[in-house]
């Protein structure tokens, strides 16, 4: 079609102003928000990675531990990671059953009631309590009559992650679709039968996706930990029964140690502290991209 | 009573009848036991740990908590130095944390397009997932050691100047009150940016939009439209933070100084409530150990009052969202 | 007519036919629409999203001061026409424009083209009301206020100026301070046509602006709508036929192409006309199937 005759065309050039200045610059400033967080993050892997990597080999992660004056190639971790592992085990096994129970709980039988809703709300308080607070409450309930030993441990780390995975199974549970479960109720199932046969299944994916998380929350946590195992230096396999120690307790022991070797072995116990939470982390997204079916 | 129907086949009306097996009802007991294990755990660990702290409050009174004598060989206990470091860390963390978490939240939102955001959000995961006692580690090991020299070239600059003297003077190490500031930042950063941004999200795209469609920038659009549905959500993430920044034990404890001391000196060494419970409670006894655990009680009570709080905000601008 | 903003170049053959309009409905007639008076352009203008093709092949010219109707079936591409008028679809990822638009000469998706300036002269009203949470006097004064009016004067002088052109004034004169949120549907939607209008645009697009309203309320956007059209150009999408009769004077009617095989469907122009040539006499048979009822 003819333009017609000449017209002067329209200029929709911005002239250059404040107004365009003052959106490039919040840009820049958001743009340097983010390289300000990696930046820390970057040293803080570096530096672990880099001290950490000379101490780490089998013999590491399996011998005892020696004294803190002895030297970075003598001796080990090894009970504190058999602490580690046995330890969140066992708070795993206590609290994500009781988290998901708690979940189904405010999904299906709570039903949006008064107690439903305290319960979710002091849930989401509960995560905000201070794990140090957690470690005080075990050893005031049960250290005191019991004794330290890695299931007050677990107890405590356990405290930690109830609230957590109950969150993120309600979460996950809150997606799955209104008409799956009516269908199994129109086949006459139990409400029971329902959660049990058709809603958790339906879920699961991203249930243990928040249940990884969470144990990779409490693998790292160390102040639970001071108050209920009594950090100790030998390996205890009886995790029922008796001191014990694990990764975390034992780097915060060597932290402040003056001892180059005490050092380095806190930087081996780092590297592998951060190596098993980055695992869970990657578990975590692999179980959620293969096996959740309903995502936000 | 049976009804018969049309083939003659008598179907019981007992059959018909409801009945819940056993099973069904010992899983619903279950799950709500579970549930309710919550509220029991919560209740229990105030009580249980006021108890424990009842010799300091016998002995102390509840002015220990403002009396600032803290020396435990002389039998007194008083909190304050603590309450004060827990405070001003926690503060310089938020200080430090929200613009920056803001800023994530908003270039994730509004700026980026999908495939940049999602290498963003890893690594804020990642930070996330880094333990407390490993920040504490490199913060003690690596970071306090580093900073000193700034502290040191910026308490010589500032030395005399009223206001910034007062707070940036002379350092001595390098584990002050700002050096746990600045760790607890970096660990709270991931949390208050995942919450702004599930706060920005919800800000409806139509309003997005009418701002667009009015040739607004950006940022304008940003100031208009987003930051009034997000105020809200933003205040009670920033509050999470607080509380997180609050609690957090092992990363203070190592880079805090220890040193009970009330002053204005940012770089001085002091101490907080969950980083001196750490550091002294393996030794400590009897009233000593009590007045720990009254530091423990102080510290649950104030997070659980900020975390209510924070959740009410949030969960209140939530459903303002969904109903407007 | 004064142009109180600076950004706006000044186009003498919009003055020129501006000083006719006010010399009367004589001098009027004699600007009927001739290819000199044409606002927009498009020629061969399609749009993908991804790779997928939403609208083909749309060539049309929208006349100034005449309001014109896009019709048709849902899904057939009138709002994805519509946005690509202001440079709306480039809020949306993967969206692309193939073709030439051009807005009085000037082409709209040259490199250098600011959206920004663009939607200042081509202002748009959403299907929902989409008042801003803050006063309504905010509400009309946050275009001015971007575009660096300041002074309180000025600004409230702005502000009565267009909500008496939305017909809104005398219902809120009162009430200048109270939330935009609290007003009813109607009401709200006129508040952000005032809204538009303050920014002094050029054309004003409408995305089917009286579907969320009751009739009542819909008479009245209708009325507006004639008593500013001798100001502005206005392109409505609708997809009630009535109101395109009662208000429009060039209607376009679009339809949808479907393709069996990858089971798509790509909004198509099928005719564009006088609304009167339009509804009583098309010369398509799809548009004829679609006026007379005869088809969705």
């Amino acid at each position: 079609m003819a333009v017609g005759t000449e017209r002067p065309t329209l200029d929709l050039r911005e002239p250059p102003s404040w107004r365009r200045t003052k959106n490039r610059i919040a840009t820049a400033l958001m743009v340097v928000a983010a390289v300000l967080v990696a930046v820390p993050l970057g040293f803080v892997l570096y530096t672990v990675i880099a001290r950490g990597v000379s101490v780490i080999n089998w013999s590491f992660l399996t011998s005892p531990i020696p004294p803190q004056v002895a030297p970075a190639n003598v001796g080990g971790i090894g009970p504190a990671v058999l602490g580690t592992l046995e330890i969140t085990a066992l708070a795993t096994v206590i609290a994500v059953p009781l988290g998901v129970l708690g979940a189904v709980y405010l999904n299906e039988y709570g039903g949006g009631g008064p107690l439903a809703r305290v319960i979710g709300f002091m849930a989401d308080v509960m995560t905000g309590v201070p794990s140090i607070v957690m470690g005080l409450f075990i050893f005031s309930i049960w250290v005191l009559h019991f004794g330290f030993s890695g299931l007050a441990g677990a107890f405590a780390l356990g405290c930690l992650m109830l609230p957590v995975v109950i969150r993120s199974s309600d979460e996950m549970l809150k997606l799955v679709p209104e008409p799956l479960r009516e269908a199994s109720y129109a086949l006459g199932a139990s409400k029971a039968r329902v959660t049990l046969t058709v809603v958790l299944p339906a879920a699961i994916g991203g249930i243990v996706s928040g249940a990884l998380l969470a144990v990779a929350r409490a693998a790292g946590e160390t102040a639970p930990l001071l108050f209920t195992i009594l950090t100790v230096t030998t390996a205890n396999p009886n995790v029922l029964k008796g001191a014990n120690t694990a990764l975390p307790a034992q780097i915060f022991a060597n932290a402040t140690s003056p001892y180059t070797g005490a050092q380095a072995r806190a930087w081996g116990a780092a590297l592998t502290l951060i190596a098993i939470a980055f695992i869970l982390m990657v578990a975590a997204r692999f179980v959620t991209a293969r096996f959740t079916r309903y995502q936000r | 009573m049976s009804t018969v129907t049309q083939a003659g086949q008598a179907v019981p009306a007992s059959a018909l009848a409801q009945r819940r097996s056993l099973g069904d009802r010992g899983f619903q007991v279950l799950a709500l036991a579970a549930g309710l294990l919550v509220l029991v755990i919560l209740v229990l660990i105030a009580v249980s740990t006021t108890q424990q702290a009842s010799s300091w409050f016998t002995t102390e009174g509840l002015s220990g908590i403002f009396s600032t004598t803290w020396n435990p060989a002389a039998g007194q206990f008083g909190a304050l130095a603590f309450i004060y470091g827990t405070a001003i860390s926690a503060g310089i963390a938020i200080v430090m944390a929200v613009p920056v978490s803001v800023a994530i939240a908003l270039l994730l939102t509004e700026v980026v397009p999908r495939q940049w955001a999602r290498p963003i959000v890893y690594v804020i995961d990642l930070l996330a997932v880094v333990p407390s006692v490993v920040w504490g580690l490199w913060g003690i090991l690596v970071f306090a050691p580093w900073i000193a020299g700034f502290y040191s070239s910026i308490g010589s600059a500032v030395k005399g100047v009223p206001v910034l003297g007062a707070l940036f003077g002379p350092p001595t190490s390098g584990a002050s009150f700002f050096t746990a500031g600045i760790i607890l930042a970096f660990m709270i950063t991931p949390i208050v940016t995942s919450l702004s941004r599930e706060v920005i999200a919800t800000v409806p795209a139509i309003d997005k939009e009418g701002a667009y469609a009015l040739g607004a920038t950006r940022l304008e659009m940003i100031r208009g439209a987003v930051w009034p549905h997000s105020k809200g959500g933003i205040v009670g993430a920033v509050l999470l933070g607080l509380g997180r920044a609050m609690g957090e034990t092992i990363a203070a404890a190592l880079v805090i100084g220890s040193s009970a001391t009330i002053t204005s000196h940012l770089f001085a060494p002091g101490d907080s409530m969950p980083a001196v419970i750490a550091n002294e409670f393996g030794e400590a006894s009897g009233v000593f150990r009590a007045a720990l655990m009254g530091l423990g009680v102080l510290l649950f009570i104030i997070t659980i009052i900020i975390n209510m709080i924070a959740r009410g905000i949030v969960q209140r601008s939530a459903r303002r969202q969904r109903g407007a | 007519m004064e142009q109180p903003e600076q950004n706006v170049v000044a186009n003498p053959q919009l003055n020129q036919l501006a000083k006719s309009q006010l010399a009367g409905p004589a001098a009027r007639q004699q600007v009927q629409p001739t290819p000199d008076t044409y606002i927009f352009d498009t020629k061969n203008v399609s749009i993908y999203y991804g790779t997928f093709r939403a609208v083909t092949d749309v060539s049309l010219s929208i006349y100034e001061n005449e309001i014109t109707a896009f019709i048709g079936p849902s899904g057939c591409g009138k709002t994805t026409v519509l946005r690509t008028l202001n440079r709306m679809n480039d809020l949306v990822e993967g969206a692309r424009v193939e073709g030439d638009v051009h807005y009085r000469g000037a082409s709209l998706y040259r490199k250098d083209v600011s959206a920004t300036a663009v939607r200042r002269r081509i202002g748009m009203v959403f299907q929902k009301p989409n008042p801003f949470p803050k006063s309504i006097y905010d509400n009309v004064a946050y275009g001015p206020r971007i575009n660096g009016v300041r002074g309180r004067g000025k600004l409230d002088e702005i502000v009565e100026r267009s909500l008496r052109r939305a017909a809104l004034w005398d219902e809120v004169k009162d009430r200048m301070n109270k939330s935009g949120l609290g007003l009813s549907g109607g009401q709200a939607q006129r508040l952000c046509i005032a809204r538009t209008l303050a920014v002094e645009p050029d054309v004003v697009l409408m995305d089917e602006p009286c579907s969320a309203l009751d009739p009542i309320a819909t008479g009245a956007i209708e009325d507006l709508m004639r008593e500013i059209k001798s100001r502005y150009t206005i392109v409505i999408v609708t997809h009630n036929m009535q109101q395109a009769t009662r208000v429009s004077d060039r209607t376009a009617f679009y339809s949808v192409l479907r393709d069996d095989k990858s089971d798509t469907r790509t909004g198509v122009l099928v005719e564009y006309g006088r609304t009167d040539q339009i509804f009583q006499d098309p010369s398509d048979s799809r548009t004829k199937a679609y006026v007379t009822g005869r088809m969705g």
